[in-house]
């Protein structure tokens, strides 16, 4: 009993002590600022990233990218004055297992927010899930499916153009400074189907033909006998390839090829996570790539730019700062970080305490209508368009030169801008 | 036909041919070691891909290690993977298969198992990416209409090389007459003193290292990938079935000839085309001569 009483009498000295000790870990970086919020229980985001599979590369980098934002957001005071957790799993780059691992994450984590996904044939599949499910689906994929209204409400695209808005803004370049037959090789799933489709309009519309259509399957690991339909007339092959076999694709297109080659327009997916420096792929100098974010730190590189590199770990020439043989995935996954800060603002709109206020959250996002090219936004200013849920920005043509890409042209927002062709997702039922 | 305005026929069918060479000898020497182990172990092992995928990543965890010349690192790859894949092989026959007796039923379910551990313990070690191997030498032959990899046509060639050494040793060493008496008829074997146990256990290390050596002398020109094991698993099996199982002669034959097709109706037409008209033929095989065009009747 004696304990007891003594407990209970708590001198002034103590009880100011405990006040001291408290006013100085809520002074303490990264513990403090919560300590406003309503509640501290962390803000919970789901990440299924493309760890293993097809997409394993881009799945790797996607983490670090969001390992470094969270961090970063966390250490400035997370949202709203409570952390982010970031809940990261493994979705193979497979359809089925990426409605699977929705699923996980809104019964078993049962997250505020999924986003981070990449591959349009797995978006495809989780897309429709997520919109049964009532959990926002932020994904940083690049397909055009978002945009044509072919998804719900809780579905959005924020932190990179789609493909139909990329090749329509490039075309007038291409057919002007490269010329206008153009055979286009892609690979044979929803992605490559977009550029296969808004490209040969786009080049149509700029009075280009098509000569030659060359679908390859993304799982494909031997090229060369898809070259010999290039017809021999085509002036400008337009290449975009994905999956593990990349670099033996720009490898065999080199052998096929040699000096006599017509000129190449590369979406950098054929080389993304590939050292340009790496054996035969020399012949790609004086070659052009899209990047939506260029590899190499340009003259003139942005603050914003400089410190989104120094943040997730990449040096100048777009490799791991621990190893400069580990290229990143830099022209997409700056797309992860944008819309990483889309959640924040979006939830600092709406004051966002938990998954009750989903719907203010959804509403908040689809207010949004543009974004300066800031801290938040490195790759450059956005305009929003909330019928569609679908971000349009700027896109870099660069050219291979001394193994380094150049930019060499930069698209104006309004290039890629084209009709609403689906529904307004906004009066979809919440 | 698709619209093929950049070659003319003749240097097109060359390149179509070209190109099922080379898939070819990978081909040969893969579906081989299937037919080995069918042949003489009657158990059909269905993690072969598998022993495929770890000569490639093993190529290039070889050839990382050795700085500079990358012909070094790759001829050392050249030995040491087939090496280090056999003695997996070796193991897993220890561990695994003659604890079944090679009973046919359990050893494909042992071997599926077998694929997924390997497949796995790979993803975990190695990761997820695709790795390049670089080519112990690089030069591009120009033909007149196209330039080709110099090295694929060194592959064909190595290829037909270590064909000649198989053929050798089940040829003209005790060694291949043992493995022979062994798959003509083993009891009868045993009981002139082959010790069967032992032959089963190098027939199978040998059908693991003739993957990996297809692996690593394909691998600078595919990248090491961990799924990279199921296409030639497949075609093997197709090669296997359509040659006869167990026939090694009928083994060779029929992976010339779906490779040779494969390559030349991928150029000409689809790859896709070209897998469908290889499975057309298996399953033709198997309604009118279920031995195989090469095999002979079970007695």
């Amino acid at each position: 009993m004696t304990d007891g009483v003594n407990q209970a009498r708590v001198s002034r000295r103590t009880a100011l002590k405990g006040l001291g000790i408290g006013a100085a870990m809520a002074a303490a970086p990264g513990f403090v600022r919560y300590a406003q919020a309503q509640s501290s229980a962390p803000i919970r985001l789901g990440a299924p990233f493309h760890r293993t599979g097809i997409g394993a590369s881009y799945g790797r980098w996607y983490e670090q990218v969001a390992t470094a934002c969270v961090n970063l957001i966390n250490s400035e005071g997370g949202i709203n004055g409570r952390p982010i957790e970031l809940i990261v799993e493994d979705d193979g780059t497979d359809p089925q297992r990426g409605t699977e691992v929705i699923e996980k994450f809104a019964a078993e984590h049962k997250v505020d927010v999924v986003f981070g996904h990449l591959f349009s044939h797995v978006v495809a599949a989780t897309a429709p899930r997520a919109g049964e499910l009532k959990i926002p689906y932020l994904v940083c994929s690049e397909g055009h499916q978002t945009a044509a209204g072919a998804f719900n409400r809780y579905t959005f695209q924020p932190g990179i153009t789609d493909v139909k808005a990329q090749v329509i803004s490039m075309a007038p370049w291409i057919s002007q400074n490269l010329g206008r037959k153009v055979t286009i090789i892609f690979p044979d799933y929803a992605f490559g189907h977009d550029h296969r489709d808004y490209f040969s309009q786009a080049i149509e519309a700029q009075g280009g033909e098509v000569s030659a259509l060359i679908p390859i399957p993304p799982t494909e690991t031997s090229f060369t006998r898809y070259f010999p339909q290039i017809p021999s007339d085509t002036e400008v092959i337009y290449h975009v390839m994905v999956g593990p076999g990349v670099l033996t694709f720009v490898k065999e297109l080199g052998e096929h090829l040699g000096s006599r080659r017509p000129e190449l327009f590369g979406f950098i997916d054929s080389i993304e996570a590939v050292d340009l420096a790496s054996p035969q792929l020399e012949f790609l100098e004086g070659t052009y790539f899209w990047e939506g974010h260029p590899r190499y730190a340009q003259p003139g590189q942005s603050e914003f730019d400089r410190f989104y590199r120094a943040t997730v770990g990449v040096d100048e020439n777009g490799a791991s700062v621990d190893d400069p043989r580990d290229v990143s995935t830099y022209a997409h996954m700056f797309s992860v970080w944008e819309t990483l800060f889309v959640i924040k603002q979006a939830m600092e709109m709406a004051d966002y305490q938990g998954p009750e206020q989903k719907a203010a959250f959804i509403e908040a996002l689809e207010s949004i209508e543009s974004w300066p090219e800031s801290r938040e936004h490195p790759q450059g200013e956005k305009i929003f368009n909330a019928a569609m849920h679908q971000c349009f920005g700027h896109q870099y043509i660069s050219r291979v030169e001394g193994g380094r890409l150049n930019v060499v042209h930069t698209t104006a927002i309004e290039d890629g801008l084209y009709e609403q062709e689906g529904p307004d997702y906004r009066e979809m039922p919440l | 036909m698709r619209r093929h305005a950049s070659l003319d026929f003749g240097p097109f069918l060359f390149l179509a041919t070209l190109e099922g060479l080379v898939q070819a000898a990978v081909l040969t020497l893969t579906a081989l070691g299937l037919s080995l182990v069918f042949g003489v172990m009657r158990v059909v092992n269905v993690a072969h891909g598998e022993f495929f995928m770890l000569g490639a990543v093993l190529a290039w965890w070889v050839s990382s290690l050795v700085a500079g010349s990358p012909a070094l690192g790759f001829l050392l790859a050249l030995v040491a993977s087939p090496l280090v894949v056999g003695a997996i092989a070796l193991a897993s026959e220890r561990l695994i298969l003659r604890r079944l007796n090679y009973h046919p039923e359990s050893t494909i379910v042992a071997t599926i198992g077998l694929l997924y551990i390997i497949q796995q313990t790979t993803l975990i070690l190695y990761g997820p990416d695709a790795r390049s191997v670089e080519a112990p030498f690089y030069f591009r032959v120009e033909f007149p209409d196209f330039g080709y990899s110099g090295y694929k046509l060194v592959v064909i060639a190595a290829s037909a090389l270590l064909l000649l050494g198989t053929w050798f040793v089940m040829r003209r060493t005790r060694l291949g007459l043992v493995m022979r008496a062994t798959q003509y008829d083993s009891e009868t074997a045993q009981a002139f003193g082959i010790p069967v146990g032992r032959v089963y256990a190098q027939v199978f290390a040998l059908g693991a290292m003739l993957a990996a050596v297809a692996a690593v002398l394909v691998v600078p020109i595919q990248q090491a990938h961990y799924l990279m094991g199921l296409d030639p698993l497949l075609l093997s099996f197709i090669v296997v079935i359509i040659g006869g199982l167990g026939s090694l002669g009928g083994t060779v034959l029929a992976a010339v000839l779906i490779g040779l097709s494969d390559g030349i109706l991928s150029v000409f037409f689809s790859p896709t085309l070209a897998k469908i008209v290889s499975t057309l033929l298996v399953a033709l095989v198997l309604v009118f001569r279920p031995e195989g065009l090469f095999g002979k009747r079970a007695r």
